[in-house]
């Protein structure tokens, strides 16, 4: 070919490129009902109240169903467990309704197969067993607090009297349950008041994000934190770095079997008689603040709380029992209730009992609804191998995962969203989850299942749950059963608290010591939970408070060990825990106690779905029922590494003071920012919006982050552009170490625009995509950015994402009925940032307008804010003096960020507070 | 060294250069009008649907007020097209076996939505609200035309950006009392703009500084 022809034809194609860009959009077609439903205004979302069970309990929500799609949820204002919060999992979960890689169909050996063909599969051995009063037949599910679905085991089992039911979570309770009956005699669950607590001990505790209760401990806690609060005070004994230890105000890493020293001497200096022989015991390494922290735990009989963490072992919560009685808190700060739970057990010794069943042969039909055993139970029960030796297995699940490859039958799980069901929250109160929308793939719910096994022709979860709770609501039930949906809440089902007191001679055996060279730690993922979470990308990109990693997990260790061991992020290392071996890469965490290393559950799926698959380690395959959450390994380094993503490479504050903190009670003055400026100054308009985040509340949870995502249509980006600095979070928390690498002080500071008055970045676009509302918006405006990236270059905040490939998913048809419709899907080439919830501010000058009002302070709450556990985010209207962010902006612990740069943010941030005792070293204070 | 070019060429060259000015404004000029005309706006041009419905008829000839079919233009951004229900209502009653009107007894038979094809559509990154529009005193007619004469439906106005400018620029010379805001025949009074000034002040009408922010319609 010749050149000249090479170049015509090069340009012909070029120019048909430029054509096939102007082609006409294909006409729209508007489908409207045949026969409306009553409610549904077109254009209008609806809300729901249910509930998204996590680990079994009720996590309460209010769920947005826009045309029919649920394309959001919050947390019940209603709700105790909630009070509007909700936490990112919650958050994530929509879009696990509509992940594709769900299982769609029954299959049965692996081909397709329905449900009806299931049912009358499973009629001839159910008769067999039935005949054998239900030998034989094994039920396993993950923690039930549903009281449908304890009512129908109940029916199950005296049906099949022999038959057993059998549950495990992986990441339970367990130890605090075999402690609360170490000191009562009984199971109990407990719940703390942080709202009346003014001294607080943490021993390895991380109430602020796990659990089931640990939204309401982030609301109560907050709440003291703020100025004209009496200042709480926060002691952390903890391992692994923590957002509870980040909030601490003196907070000292120990090894976790040290923790447990430390909680035995704490208890004879506090008149626990609980040790034989109290020689037995080796302090640990000194606590520096030890002294204060008990003077001050005495000095607050009655409004001070001592807390073990769930890794620890039952005697150390026996102890903290007795401590808190001993303290009088009993009543005050911790009350005790029944459990929650429908039957309470030790979840590993149930696993353990069916597993020896198993082995046994004794059984002959297990069902297996929920959790994925075959990935999460202890390795040492080799699971995965005797699940194959059961005749009949059958495996509700929302995946096919590992759990299901091993099973006969697999039928497909409903998601929540899809479900009528109940549940209850950590403190009783029981919630009807109710369906936003029929079963994308035709999956049926946990009652439905269980109905299969029960009933001679399986009903449906709508008639299950109602047939339950008819004559459990009082004499009106149709009207209660309306409250009860409306609500979120069935009223009079809070778990009653009851009086307990220790066992007599209460005692609890001494620790027993650690072999090999490092202590390993088992805890569950601060994204993706125990793995179930693990298909979701929003969660897996989410960076882990303090770690700052994404799409991986690591084995977190000291700077001082990983010194020792020469070691550096990435390195890969081998644990050996007798046979079981693991090989994964580490990251140094400043703060983490030395000799220990953390491991977080969930990653290293191998059927997860093209998001989890092969992410990571398994932190399951070296733990055994022994040693679930404290092991110990030798380690030693592989030379091999793995690269790893984290969103946050430099933690240090350089001497600046992006976060500033203040000693509760200490004089402090607005710092007084001149506003001069050469630009005439903007004429005022009806509102000027603008919020306030208080460091002193944020707890560093990421809950805004993925609320953001979820209302702003926020796409993911994946690990290697995670790499490349491309994440596209509209909020984000910076994270910085204060003071050294063994024990830093760790801040908090989440970071969304600042809706700068003199923005910067408002100069530099050369097409006016960015510009300045009358309102005070920065706004962007999609369709006119060209994507030069120059008012990014130029942003000192650095809150401008850029849309750098196509990251917007518009093929996968599910992912259409993800997106909130009230926002701009964004295309390859253009910029984003955070807008204040514009759509929201829209909606509500709108409706405020057609009432002929002006927008009411509270009117708009953004979708950050609306999530937020801590009440740390306040938007509204700065210029009306009476508003709660403009009082908040008029205290003086207020300050801009990089505020020497006279950008004048609307965004500023509330110095932390913190109360430190003043008579603790100073170099242990935080502040 | 010879001349190259001959003498000519410097008048040529005088005229290409004042001619291109002239040249590059009648391309502009062509373009401009290209992207307004009907065949890339779509205006006045007939939408072919699977019924051809007229609202000549059910507007102009019996009265049917805009609100029996769009039911949520008042509450909500979407004004809302009618449900199969509401057009069986009557057409059960009436030319109930006209053959017409199959694909209404058939969507109402099988349970099956009617695909309308859309006539008025805006780009995905624009957000229009009805119910503010009519609040503020904005007529079905000054968007959508004589509807009421039209036997089959097509979009009266280019629905460019431009076009929305033009009102949120001077809402004065658009609006219009909010009684008469469904009413087809509805006559200005000679001074408009003092009708829409005094609208402005009694509906609160924001500045056009303020209607004209990016957000107001994109986000």
């Amino acid at each position: 070919m010749q050149r000249r022809d090479f170049l015509s034809m090069m340009t012909a194609t070029l120019a048909a490129a430029g054509l096939n860009g102007c082609s006409e959009t294909l006409p729209e077609k508007i489908v409207p009902y045949v026969r409306p439903p009553e409610e549904v205004v077109p254009g209008k979302p609806l809300y729901f109240a249910t509930a998204m069970p996590m680990a079994g309990y009720a996590m309460p929500l209010i769920a947005e169903s826009n045309m029919g799609r649920p394309t959001k949820v919050d947390g019940n204002p209603e709700h105790p467990a909630s009070l509007g919060a909700a936490s990112a999992i919650a958050q994530a979960s929509v879009w696990s309704l509509y992940d594709p890689d769900r299982s769609q169909t029954v299959t049965n050996d692996g081909r397709i197969s329905t449900w009806e063909s299931f049912v009358s599969a499973l009629a001839s051995p159910l008769a067999e067993r039935s005949a054998a009063q239900g030998d034989g037949l094994s039920l396993l599910t993950g923690a039930i607090t549903s009281p449908t679905l304890a009512w129908q085991l109940e029916m199950l089992l005296q049906k099949f009297p022999r038959a057993k039911w059998h549950a495990y979570e992986p990441v339970g309770c367990d130890n605090a349950r075999a402690g609360s009956r170490l000191a009562f005699g009984n199971y109990v669950d407990s719940q703390y008041r942080f709202d009346r607590a003014d001294a607080i001990l943490s021993l390895d505790r991380d109430f602020l994000s796990h659990g089931p209760a640990c939204l309401r401990h982030a609301k109560d806690f907050a709440a003291r934190r703020r100025p004209g609060q009496p200042p709480n005070r926060l002691y952390v004994v903890e391992s692994t770095p923590s957002i509870t230890g980040a909030k601490a105000d003196h907070r000292f890493p120990l090894r976790a079997r040290d923790i447990t020293t430390l909680a035995y001497l704490l208890g004879e200096r506090l008149g626990v008689r609980a040790v034989s022989s109290p020689q037995e015991i080796t302090p640990p390494t000194a606590v520096p603040w030890l002294d204060v922290l008990i003077r001050d735990l005495q000095e607050h009989k009655g409004t001070s709380l001592v807390l073990a963490g769930d890794e620890q072992p039952p005697a150390v919560h026996a102890l903290v029992h007795a401590i808190n009685a001993a303290l009088g808190n009993i009543d005050n700060t911790v009350f005790y209730s029944e459990p929650v739970e429908a039957r309470p057990v030790e979840h590993v010794e149930s696993l353990k009992e069916l597993v020896s069943d198993i082995a046994q042969g004794r059984v002959a039909i297990l069902a297996i609804a929920g959790g994925n055993p075959a990935f999460t139970a202890p390795v040492d029960f080799q699971f995965s191998k005797l699940l194959e030796s059961v005749p009949f297995r059958i495996r509700l699940g929302i995946y096919e995962d590992e759990t299901s490859a091993l099973c006969h039958w697999h039928i497909p799980e409903a998601h929540y969203l899809e479900s009528w069901g109940d549940a209850r929250a950590f403190d009783g109160t029981a919630t009807i989850l109710q369906p936003l929308i029929n079963p994308l793939y035709r999956g049926k719910n946990a009652s439905e299942f269980l109905s299969a096994l029960i009933d001679q022709s399986p009903q449906t979860g709508y008639d299950i749950v109602r047939t339950f709770w008819k004559g459990r609501m009082g004499t009106d039930f149709e009207t209660a059963w309306r409250r009860a949906l409306h609500d979120g809440v069935v009223s009079g089902t809070t778990a009653q608290t009851r009086t307990v007191s220790l066992v007599p001679n209460f005692a609890v055996p001494a620790p027993l010591p650690g072999q090999g060279d490092v202590e390993v730690l088992f805890r569950p993922d601060p994204s993706i939970f125990d793995g179930s979470m693990a298909n979701n990308p929003w969660l897996q990109e989410l960076p882990k408070p303090i770690t700052k990693l994404t799409w991986d997990n690591a084995a977190l260790i000291s700077p001082t060990t990983a010194e020792r061991l020469e070691l550096t992020n990435g390195d890969v290392v081998e644990l050996r825990d007798g046979s079981y071996t693991l090989q994964a890469p580490v990251w140094i965490s400043p703060g983490h106690a030395n000799d220990s290393l953390t491991l977080h559950f969930g990653y290293g799926r191998t059927r997860a779905g093209q998001i989890g698959t092969g992410r990571g380690f398994n932190a399951y395959a070296i733990r055994t029922s022994g040693a679930p959450t404290i092991a110990h390994s030798s380690i030693r380094k592989t030379g091999a590494r793995v690269p790893l993503a984290s969103t946050q490479s430099h933690h240090a504050m350089e001497g600046r003071d992006p976060v500033r903190t203040i000693v509760a009670g200490s004089a402090v003055e607005h710092e007084g920012l001149s506003d001069a400026s050469l630009y005439p100054p903007r004429p005022a308009a009806d509102y000027a919006w603008g919020m306030s985040i208080d460091l002193s509340a944020c707890i560093g949870c990421n809950a805004c982050v993925v609320a953001c995502q979820a209302e702003n249509n926020i796409p993911y980006v994946g690990k290697s552009e995670v790499a490349n600095g491309r994440e596209m979070h509209w909020i984000r928390i910076d994270t910085y170490f204060d003071g050294g690498n063994e024990n830093p002080d760790f801040l908090f500071q989440p970071v969304p625009c600042m809706h700068c008055e003199n923005a910067p970045c408002e100069l530099v676009c050369p097409v006016g995509a960015t510009t300045h509302s009358v309102e005070g918006l920065n706004e962007q405006t999609y369709n006119r950015c060209v994507g030069t990236r120059y008012c990014s270059n130029n942003c000192p905040y650095k809150v401008r994402r850029f849309n750098f490939l196509q990251y917007a998913d518009y093929e996968t048809p599910t992912f259409k009925l993800l997106n909130n419709p009230d926002v701009t899907v964004r295309s390859r080439g253009v910029m984003e940032k955070c807008t204040y919830c514009v759509q929201r501010i829209n909606h509500a000058r709108i409706t405020a307008e057609k009432e002929g009002r002006r927008i009411r302070d509270g009117e708009i709450v953004t979708a950050c804010q609306a999530t937020c556990p801590a009440d740390a985010i306040v938007f509204g209207d700065i210029s009306d003096p009476q508003s709660r962010v403009a009082r908040l902006k008029a205290e003086p612990r207020d300050y801009r960020l990089l505020g020497e740069l006279n950008t004048r943010p609307r965004t500023t941030y509330l110095s932390r507070l913190v109360n430190p005792h003043p008579d603790a070293p100073k170099e242990n204070r935080r502040g | 060294m010879p001349q190259i070019f001959h003498r000519s060429f410097n008048t040529l060259s005088r005229v290409s250069i004042f001619g291109a000015v002239f040249i590059l404004a009648a391309v502009a000029t062509v373009i401009g009008q290209i992207v307004r005309s009907p065949h890339v706006t779509g205006a006045h041009v007939v939408v072919v649907q699977p019924v051809p419905f007229s609202h000549k008829h059910h507007v102009g000839g019996l009265g049917i007020d805009c609100r029996y079919c769009h039911t949520s233009v008042e509450d909500s951004a979407f004004a809302g097209l009618p449900p199969t229900k509401t057009c069986m209502n009557c057409h059960s009653q009436v030319w109930s076996d006209a053959p017409m009107l199959e694909p209404v007894r058939s969507s109402f038979r099988e349970d099956k939505s009617i695909e309308w094809v859309r006539v008025n559509n805006l780009p995905d990154f624009v957000y229009f609200d009805h119910s503010i529009h009519l609040n503020k005193g904005v007529g079905c007619v000054t968007c959508h035309g004589q509807v009421d004469e039209m036997p089959l439906t097509w979009r009266e106005n280019s629905l460019s950006m431009e076009w929305c400018l033009d009102c949120h620029r001077q809402p004065a010379l658009f609006i219009r009392p909010r009684e008469n805001v469904f009413d087809m025949h509805w006559e200005p009074p000679s001074d408009r703009a003092a009708l829409g000034r005094q609208l402005i002040g009694e509906y609160k009408i924001a500045t056009p500084r303020q209607l004209t922010n990016c957000s107001i319609c994109h986000r």
